[in-house]
């Protein structure tokens, strides 16, 4: 009851207040609080994790400045704005998706890159992870919530196609992400909680069909090896094994910075990109872990926060889904280095070291800033 | 309308709380599985994951230890360790494995079958970064060739280890043995601990033998490794400790040149210093290259070789079992005179055959139409037939047993000779177990020459006669003159107890019937008697493969196959006056002992005594 009453009385007691110097500049403080947190402290992270080589530690702070600087940007336009351009946005992101097959760079067995000549290279998947929210999000919001079946139906198109596109790349762990950033959109938006559960019981079913004809060899091997590592003990479940190794053998307290034997001799793989919270884990045990989790909690909290408080549908549905899909982030990495979901190819966003994904992420918050800051 | 407006809105808003509610449960429950899975892993399971991560990077690397040198009498290495360089791959490091096996095969030779165990080692369990070896024993020049080209071959490695080698190769493989590659059988009975490090096995021979003092005690290093198997530092270390070294009384020269007079002949030919019991050479023929067992057989040399008549993986000197013919006249004749069967002055009219009084069975002699008049000296430097057999219708079985036994006939009387057979010597019991027929009194006839079921090694042969040599005082047969390990002569067993003779004078008298032999101008092997600067004494045997119809001169009558031929045997001591050798000689199907077996004897024993003093 409270809770519901704080949320009611909120916008109007902001209205009373003199519009802050954060207002002023479209900064949520609090979110840029736990970002600067989890930033920071990722990079301390990733100099251990490399082994203390600054040249990679730079090159991330580098990616981290023009993140925050997109996210200084982003957060400056109001809502409406990504309103207006969302349908532009999905089509461009779809257009590149379906150019990547005649146009893309191979890399790692996948075909997953644009490369603009002489200027950089990307994946317009990244595109796809803010474009597809903002669309569904104007798209349901226009209608009206709870949306109707056959906004639902068309929703579940617009979902599907830059989805689908994805799958063929193929990278499934993108695809997941993307779809789940849809997926809340439309949960959000009020989808009944008897179709919920109907569609709930038809994945399950369908589970073993797109195990046949849905999965790849390999996919279908990082599952696997997922319930039994030993395995294959020196191929797929490596990964899984040195992980769980190096988060277990890190205890309470961990081995010390810069001291974890599994991450420093090379035993973990991957250990400053996709598995870097294993070294957290070993170097700063049980302890480290909790603290970063707290981190992450309260950027969510924060998030739900500025959702709830959204001005209108739009700005709820965009500001909830973005929140929960950087959960997700968050749940599918950890989640797989510690061995109890498949090795997919999810970085812990904004401490894995690479990508256009963290300016993604931050574009990301830049939108969640904006709404935050944009009251009515 | 702006109240429906308004209702609607406040509708869509608490609409949305209730999602975002349930949905923050939902992160709230994932956050706690994923806080229950981490104090699982950190907290409870956390031992088992620390000593996981000790055992990763901390490693156990044994260090091998360098197998016991072999040498002989004077110092000459018998069996050494020798490098060898491995081409091995560290699949890991390659781009493209069928490719980089396609450019190695160019540069230096791989057969299918290393291909094919190399391939059967990548697909089994495997540390990451574990080097498979592809080929052994690379030459100079392969080993140049692919340090020429090691640019371009990325996860192709040459590592050196040390390996047996022998120089001396066939001529000492059957007294040597020679290692092997430990196979699966003896990985589950050998203490593994031990075996650490080391690939390599004594399989037969001295190398059987002596195994565990040859092989010492493992080292090793507690070690830090990265995930790639380098080592980065070394936390502990203990040295392994070499093998013992075996002095042998083996002398090079004189197998060298034992097998050099056997030549191309199956035979084997075993010297004994009778005062040590040293088994100075212990040759059989045909032999084979024990180098080969270390680098691996090429499979179509040893089905050959085992297919072949030739045997030559046999070792006759020890494991070959032939009747002993005249050879054993000398000891049965000495206990005959001894114990009064007869006297030195009995002698006989041999008319070239013998008939005992049960049965109408005629035994003749070797020479049609007999010796004429013979005693005991000129039946043993004549090797007369129907006086032994007389002798033996008088001795009884018991009594010729009896005295085989005492000389080491019918078992094993060597300390330290790797998987000797203990020939036959017969009793009325054995015969009975292993036939099942009693004991006639014409098997004691046939004894008395050597023949019938009576079985000896040239060994068992050979010991005798140095016993005799030394006149009845047994000295343990060894090959074993020293080593670093005290310990090993310490375990040389006891001799059987000393031959004792009623009247001591009879050794000399038996001494010189034999030098008789090779002396007088009718002892049989008076040929190779001739110009000796030395004193020596011996006898001859013929050992019958087939019956073979004779004429007078004692040379077949019709062409008889090679593998029917009597096998030949001479066994003599040197010089008379305290001897320095005795020798057992047998020639497989070489005809009679004294023409064939005799002149190697001599040749032996004017090498021998001819080369310098020993150190």
């Amino acid at each position: 009851m409270s809770l519901m009453d704080s949320v009611r009385l909120t916008p109007d007691h902001r209205m009373d207040r003199p519009r802050s110097l954060w207002l002023r500049l479209h900064i949520d403080p609090y979110l840029l609080v736990g970002l600067l947190l989890i930033c920071g402290g990722g990079l301390c992270v990733l100099y251990s994790a490399t082994g203390g080589n600054w040249d990679v530690v730079l090159r991330q702070m580098v990616r981290l400045a023009v993140g925050f600087g997109v996210l200084l940007v982003v957060a400056q336009f109001d809502p409406n704005f990504f309103q207006r351009w969302s349908l532009g946005l999905f089509l461009i992101g779809v257009g590149l998706l379906a150019a990547v097959p005649m146009l893309g760079t191979h890399a790692m067995g996948a075909q997953r890159w644009l490369t603009i000549p002489g200027l950089f290279r990307f994946q317009p998947a990244e595109i796809m992870k803010l474009a597809l929210p903002i669309m569904l999000a104007w798209y349901l919001s226009r209608y009206g919530v709870p949306p109707k079946y056959r906004h639902l139906f068309v929703s579940v198109i617009l979902l599907a196609i830059p989805v689908g596109l994805i799958v063929e790349q193929p990278d499934l762990g993108t695809a997941l992400l993307i779809a789940a950033s849809g997926i809340f959109v439309i949960f959000l938006a009020g989808l009944s909680w008897k179709l919920i559960l109907a569609l709930f019981s038809l994945a399950v079913a369908m589970l073993p069909v797109l195990w046949i004809y849905g999965m790849r060899e390999y996919q279908r091997q990082r599952v696997l090896t997922l319930f039994n590592p030993e395995s294959d003990p020196l191929g797929a479940g490596w990964n899984t094994i040195q992980s769980i190794t190096a988060i277990g053998s890190g205890g309470l307290q961990g081995k010390g910075y810069m001291l974890g034997t599994q991450s420093q001799l090379d035993f973990l793989p991957e250990s400053h990109t996709d598995f870097i919270v294993a070294v957290l884990g070993e170097e700063l045990g049980f302890l480290g872990l909790l603290l970063l989790l707290a981190a992450y909690a309260w950027v969510l909290l924060r998030g739900m926060l500025v959702a709830v408080r959204g001005r209108d549908n739009f700005c709820r549905l965009l500001a909830g889904s973005l929140t929960l899909t950087f959960f997700i982030y968050v749940f599918v990495n950890i989640g797989m280095v510690c061995g109890i979901l498949p090795v997919v190819g999810v970085p812990l966003p904004l401490v894995s070291y690479g990508g256009t994904s963290i300016v993604t992420l931050l574009a990301g918050f830049g939108v969640l800033m904006s709404i935050s800051t944009h009251p009515r | 309308m702006l109240n429906t407006s308004l209702d609607n809105r406040e509708q869509e808003r608490r609409l949305f709380l209730t999602r975002m509610s349930a949905a923050a449960i939902g992160v709230c429950l994932m956050m706690l599985i994923l806080i229950t899975r981490l104090f699982y892993l950190q907290i409870i399971e956390n031992e088992q994951h620390e000593a996981r991560s000790e055992n990763n990077r901390l490693e156990v690397l044994p260090i091998a230890p360098t197998r016991g040198l072999i040498y002989d009498r004077n110092g000459d290495l018998l069996a050494r360790n020798q490098p060898s360089y491995t081409l091995s791959v560290v699949v890991e490091r390659t781009q493209n494995i069928d490719a980089l096996m396609q450019e190695v095969s160019e540069l230096v030779d791989i057969t299918d079958d290393q291909k094919e165990r190399f391939y059967q080692r990548l697909s089994s369990y495997r540390r990451p970064f574990e080097p498979i070896p592809l080929k052994l024993n690379l030459n100079e020049r392969e080993i140049a060739i692919l340090a020429a080209n090691r640019v371009f071959l990325e996860g192709v490695q040459v590592q050196a280890e040390l390996i047996r080698h022998y120089p001396y190769g066939d001529a000492f493989a059957h007294v040597l043995g020679y290692v092997g590659r430990i196979n699966e059988e003896e990985l589950r009975s050998v203490d593994l601990g031990r075996y650490a490090g080391t690939r390599y096995i004594g399989k037969q021979g001295v190398e059987r033998e002596y195994e565990s003092s040859l092989l010492g005690s493992p080292g090793f290093q507690r070690v830090e490794t990265n995930a790639r198997g380098r080592i980065l530092s070394v936390m502990e270390r203990q040295s392994p400790e070499p093998g013992s070294n075996l002095h042998l009384y083996l002398d090079r020269r004189l197998q060298q040149k034992a097998v050099e007079l056997l030549g191309d002949r199956r035979g084997a030919i075993v010297a004994i210093e009778p005062e040590t019991g040293g088994i100075l050479a212990m040759v059989s023929q045909p032999g084979f290259n024990p180098n080969l067992y270390v680098s691996g057989f090429p499979l179509d040399l040893y089905n050959t070789l085992r297919a072949s008549e030739d045997k030559p993986f046999l070792n006759r000197a020890i494991r070959g079992q032939y009747p002993a013919a005249s050879t054993i006249k000398p000891f049965i004749g000495l206990a005959g005179v001894d114990q009064n069967f007869v006297t030195w002055d009995y002698s006989i009219e041999d008319r070239g055959w013998f008939q005992l009084p049960t049965d109408d069975r005629i035994y003749r002699d070797w020479i049609r139409g007999g010796h004429g008049e013979v005693d005991m000296t000129t039946a043993i430097a004549q090797s007369c037939d129907v006086y032994f057999y007389e002798l033996a219708y008088k001795m009884k079985l018991e009594t010729i047993h009896d005295t085989l036994d005492q000389f080491g006939f019918g078992r094993v009387t060597t300390a330290d000779v790797y998987n000797p057979e203990p020939g036959i010597n017969p009793t009325r019991d054995w015969k009975k177990d292993r036939h099942g027929f009693a004991w006639y009194a014409g098997d004691t006839i046939n004894l008395s020459i050597g023949q019938g079921y009576m079985l000896t090694t040239p060994m068992q042969l050979a010991v005798a006669t140095a016993v005799m040599a030394n006149k009845g005082h047994w000295v343990t047969p060894r090959l074993l003159r020293y080593s670093n390990d005290s310990q090993l002569l310490d375990d040389i067993p006891e001799p059987p107890e000393d031959v004792v003779l009623n009247d001591e004078s009879n050794w000399d008298r038996m001494h010189n019937a034999m030098h008789e032999v090779v002396q007088s101008n009718r002892g049989t092997a008076r040929g190779s008697g001739l110009g000796a600067s030395y004193d020596w004494a011996g006898k001859s045997g013929t050992a019958q493969v087939i019956a073979i119809e004779r004429d007078e001169d004692g040379n077949a009558v019709e062409d008889v196959p090679d593998r029917f031929q009597d096998h030949a045997w001479f066994n003599a001591f040197a010089p008379m006056e305290n001897p320095k050798i005795a020798v057992a000689v047998l020639v497989e199907n070489g005809g009679g002992g004294s023409g064939v077996a005799a002149p190697i004897v001599r040749q032996l024993f004017d090498f021998y005594l001819g080369l310098e003093p020993n150190t």
